[in-house]
C-alpha cells in the first residue's frame, strides 16, 4: 500500500513549485544589458519618457544605493550579484485593458495563474505586471466613475501628477536602506490606488507580479492613499519560473491610511526558490484609521521583510498578520513594525511560521512607543512549527519605548509537530503526508480564516501542497 | 466469516527496555473481551502496540487480521484494516475542526485502496450520518465545528473518541481506560454508547482497571496481565475477583512473575 502512495505522488509530480513553467523571451520589446550603473538608470528613465525631477530622483538613489553597504543582519546575501541581473525588461508594448489583446505567452501565463477566471468572480479590479510592465489593467466602471484610481506606477505619474508627487517616497524615503535606494533607482511598474473620501470598495483590487526571464530584476513600486472614511482591500500574488541562477524582486509599497480610513493589504508570496525577495513596505496610519497587513510569505530563495505601520495620530490602529512557510533551500526572514507616535494608538501582531526539509523561518520585529505616545498598546505572539530536527526557527522581537505609560505584550512559542498528534491521526486512516498537513493548516488556520475565502483556499492548498511529498 | 484479530506470543519493547514479553490472545468479530491488570502490567503498551505507534517495538511475535501480519503496518494502514483504539489521553489537534478531520477519515477507512488526493466522501451524506451519531450519542452537534479536543472536558474527549468509534466501524476496537477520569454518569453514556455500536461485526477489548464499563458490556472473556503477560483468563466471575479483591490474588496465584514486576519496578 505504501508503495501505490509513493507511485501515485510521482505521477501528479506533487511536492513540486507548481509555478515553475517559463514562456519564451524572443518577442521581448526591450531587454536592457546586464548590470547597473549611471547608463542603465537613465536608460529606464528615456525609456519611460519621464519628466525630469524623475530622472534626478533615480540618480541621487543610485547614488545611496552604491554608498550603503550590505546588511549584515538577516539572511545570507553573499550570493547576490548586482551586476549579474537584468534591471528593466518590457515584454509588451503596451497595458491592455482586454485580455485578448494581451500577447498570447502572457495571456496564457495569467490562464494558467487562475487570474481572469478570479478576476470575472470575485475581484473590483486587476493589474498583471510581466517582468518590468504592467501588461492589463481593468477597474469596476462604477468605482471608475466614484473616482477611484486603480492604475499602474508609470501612468499614475504621468495622468496625476500632482497627486503622485504629493505623495511619492514621503513614506519611504529612497535613503531609507540599500534596497529602498535600489527601487528608487530602478523602479518600474506597481500600482498606484487612490480612493476619494467616504469610498468603501467591497470585493479587492488585485494586482499580480510574474518574473519570467532569468537573472531578472523585478522592482515594482506601489502607492496607495486611502482618503479620509474610504475602505480598500488590496491582494497581491507572485510567482516565477524556477531557474538554477539568481534573479531578485526589490519592492517598495508606500502606504497613507487617512483619518478613519481603512486598508488591507494581503500578500501571497510563492516566488520560485532562486528568487531573493528583498521588500520595503510601510504604511502611515492618521487617527482613528485601521491598516493591516496579511503577510504570506510561502515561496523565495531569501525573503527579507518586515511590513511597517507608524500610528501618526490619537486612534489609529495596526494590524500584523504574517504567515512564513520555509521548505528546503528556503529563509524567510520576515516580521513587523509597529512605531506608536501618537497617544491611544493600538498594534497587534500575529505571526505564524512553519519551517521543514532544512528550511530556516525567523522572526523579527519591532516595536517601538515614541515620546507622547502614551496610553499606547501593543500585543505581540508568534508561533513557531518546526516539522523535523533539521529545519530551524528563530525569533528577535525589539521592543523600544520613550514612554513609560504604556502596555506590551510578547508571547512566543515554538513547538515541533508532535509524534502524538501523527500517531492520533494516523491511527484515525489518515497517511502521513496527509495528517502532517491537516496540522499544518490547523496551525495556521487562525490566520487563514482571516482572509476572503477564496484566498482561504488558495492558501490552504498552497500549504498542501508545500507538503505533499515531505514525507519520504 | 467472523474476522480474527490473533495476538501470538508478542514481544514489545518501548526504548528498547522490555515491555512486553509473550503476549497470546485471540478476539472475534462480535466478541467483547476484557484486559485487566494492575498499573504498569503492559496493558497501554499493548493497545499502543496493535494500533502500530512507532514508539512501540514489536521485538517478537506476530499480530494478525485472518493471516494478515500487521507488523511492519503503519498506524494508517492498520487504521484501513479495521483497527480502532480509542485512546486514554486523546491528543489535542488545534485548528482542526471535528468534522474536516472526521471526513478524511471515514473516507481513507471505508476506501482502503484511495490513493492521496482522490475525493472525499461525499459532504450532504457524510454531514448527514455524523449528526445522527452525534445525536445518537447525545452529543451537541456544534461539536462538528469545534477544533478537535481543543478545550474538551476530559468527558468531551472519552465522547469524541466514542463518536469517531461510531463513525469508523472498526472490526476490532480497543478501548484503553475509555472509563478513567469519568464521573459516573458519563461513564455510563460511555458505557451505553460502545453497547449500541458493538455487535456481530465488532470485537471489542475493553482495558480496564474498574468493572464499571462490564456492566454493560458483558465481556465473553476477562484477561489479566502481569508484568508484560496474559497470566490468567477467565469470565465475568474473574473480573468480579479482581473488583472485589483486587491483584492480590492473582500475584499469589503467579509468584515467579509477582516477582518480576517488582524488580521491574526496582528498575
Amino acid at each position: 500500500m505504501a508503495t501505490d502512495l509513493k507511485t501515485s505522488a510521482d505521477e501528479v509530480g506533487v511536492g513540486e513549485y507548481q509555478y515553475g513553467f517559463r514562456d519564451s523571451t524572443e518577442n521581448y520589446v526591450f531587454h536592457s544589458r546586464k548590470g547597473l550603473d549611471k547608463a542603465i538608470v537613465s536608460q529606464i528613465s528615456e525609456m519611460k519618457n519621464e519628466p525630469a525631477w524623475m530622472r534626478e530622483f533615480r540618480l541621487s538613489a543610485l547614488e545611496v544605493f552604491f554608498e550603503k553597504p550590505m546588511p549584515n543582519w538577516g539572511g545570507d546575501l553573499t550570493h547576490l550579484d548586482f551586476q549579474d541581473i537584468y534591471y528593466y525588461v518590457k515584454a509588451a508594448q503596451g497595458q491592455e485593458k482586454s485580455w485578448d489583446d494581451v500577447p498570447e505567452d502572457i495571456r496564457k501565463t495569467y490562464d494558467r495563474l487562475g487570474i481572469p477566471e478570479a478576476e470575472k468572480k470575485y475581484l473590483a479590479g486587476v493589474k498583471a505586471q510581466y517582468e518590468s510592465e504592467v501588461v492589463y489593467g481593468s477597474l469596476q466602471e462604477d468605482l471608475a466613475n466614484k473616482g477611484v484610481i486603480f492604475t499602474d506606477t508609470d501612468s499614475a505619474m504621468k495622468d496625476h501628477p500632482d497627486l503622485f508627487r504629493e505623495y511619492f517616497a514621503t513614506v519611504i524615503p529612497s535613503a531609507d536602506n540599500k534596497f529602498a535606494a535600489l527601487n528608487s533607482a530602478v523602479w518600474s511598474g506597481g500600482s498606484f490606488i487612490y480612493v476619494p473620501p467616504g469610498v468603501q470598495i467591497e470585493f479587492p483590487l488585485q494586482a499580480y507580479f510574474r518574473i519570467n526571464s532569468e537573472n531578472m530584476g523585478q522592482f515594482e513600486r506601489t502607492l496607495i492613499i486611502v482618503d479620509e472614511g474610504a475602505s480598500v482591500h488590496y491582494v497581491e500574488g507572485c510567482t516565477a519560473p524556477t531557474y538554477s541562477s539568481e534573479s531578485l524582486h526589490s519592492a517598495v509599497v508606500e502606504i497613507i491610511v487617512k483619518k478613519k480610513a481603512r486598508c488591507r493589504y494581503t500578500t501571497i508570496q510563492n516566488w520560485s526558490n532562486n528568487v531573493y525577495n528583498l521588500v520595503t513596505k510601510r504604511a502611515m496610519a492618521y487617527g482613528d484609521s485601521l491598516m493591516e497587513w496579511v503577510d504570506g510569505n510561502l515561496g523565495s530563495r531569501l525573503t527579507m521583510k518586515y511590513p511597517a505601520i507608524y500610528l501618526m495620530e490619537p486612534g489609529a490602529r495596526g494590524e500584523t498578520l504574517s504567515i512564513a512557510f520555509a521548505g528546503k533551500g528556503q529563509h524567510q526572514d520576515a516580521g513587523s513594525k509597529m512605531v506608536h507616535c501618537a497617544p491611544n494608538t493600538r498594534s497587534r501582531v500575529i505571526s505564524k511560521s512553519i519551517s521543514k526539509s532544512g528550511g530556516r523561518a525567523s522572526y523579527r520585529g519591532l516595536v517601538k512607543f515614541n515620546k507622547g505616545s502614551e496610553n499606547s498598546k501593543s500585543n505581540v505572539v508568534c508561533d513557531a512549527l518546526i516539522l523535523d530536527p533539521i529545519s530551524r526557527s528563530d525569533t528577535y522581537p525589539y521592543i523600544e519605548s520613550e514612554e513609560n505609560n504604556v502596555t506590551i505584550e510578547h508571547e512566543a512559542s515554538v513547538s515541533k509537530i508532535g509524534e502524538e498528534q501523527l500517531f492520533y491521526l494516523m491511527s484515525r486512516g489518515l497517511s502521513e503526508a496527509e495528517a502532517s498537513a491537516m496540522i499544518v493548516t490547523g496551525f495556521i488556520e487562525p490566520l487563514v480564516k482571516e482572509l476572503p475565502m477564496e484566498y482561504a483556499v488558495e492558501m490552504n492548498r498552497l500549504i498542501e501542497l508545500q507538503m505533499e511529498g515531505s514525507v519520504g | 466469516m467472523a474476522s480474527l484479530l490473533k495476538i501470538e506470543d508478542l514481544h514489545v519493547a518501548v526504548d528498547e527496555k522490555p515491555i512486553l514479553k509473550g503476549v497470546n490472545l485471540e478476539l472475534r468479530q462480535g466478541e467483547v473481551h476484557a484486559l485487566m491488570g494492575p498499573n504498569g502490567s503492559g496493558k497501554s503498551t499493548l493497545a499502543y502496540a496493535l494500533a502500530g505507534h512507532p514508539k512501540y517495538e514489536i521485538t517478537g511475535g506476530s499480530i494478525e487480521i485472518d493471516g494478515a501480519k500487521l507488523n511492519d503496518l503503519d498506524p494508517s494502514e492498520r487504521a484501513r484494516l479495521g483497527i480502532f483504539l480509542a485512546f486514554q489521553y486523546p491528543v489535542t489537534i488545534p485548528g482542526v475542526k471535528v468534522a474536516d478531520f472526521l471526513r478524511h477519515a471515514v473516507t481513507n477507512v471505508r476506501n482502503p485502496d484511495r490513493k492521496e488526493g482522490e475525493g472525499l466522501v461525499p459532504m450532504k451524506d457524510f454531514r448527514k450520518e455524523l449528526r445522527s451519531r452525534m445525536e445518537e450519542l447525545g452529543m451537541d452537534t456544534e461539536f462538528a465545528r469545534r477544533y478537535l479536543n481543543d478545550g474538551f472536558s476530559g468527558g468531551e474527549k472519552k465522547r469524541m473518541e466514542i463518536l469517531q468509534l461510531a463513525m469508523l466501524k472498526p472490526k476490532f476496537a480497543i478501548l484503553d481506560e475509555t472509563d478513567s477520569g469519568l464521573d459516573s454518569d458519563a461513564v455510563k453514556v460511555v458505557s451505553e454508547g460502545v453497547a449500541k455500536l458493538s455487535g456481530p461485526n465488532m470485537g471489542v477489548l475493553i482495558i480496564t482497571h474498574h468493572e464499571r464499563l462490564l456492566e454493560f458490556n458483558h465481556p465473553h472473556q476477562v484477561h489479566v496481565m502481569l508484568s508484560g503477560r496474559i497470566v490468567e483468563t477467565g469470565d465475568a466471575a474473574l473480573a468480579k475477583e479482581l473488583h472485589d479483591l483486587g491483584y492480590a490474588g492473582i500475584r499469589e496465584r503467579h509468584p515467579q512473575i509477582a516477582a518480576e514486576e517488582t524488580e521491574v519496578a526496582k528498575v
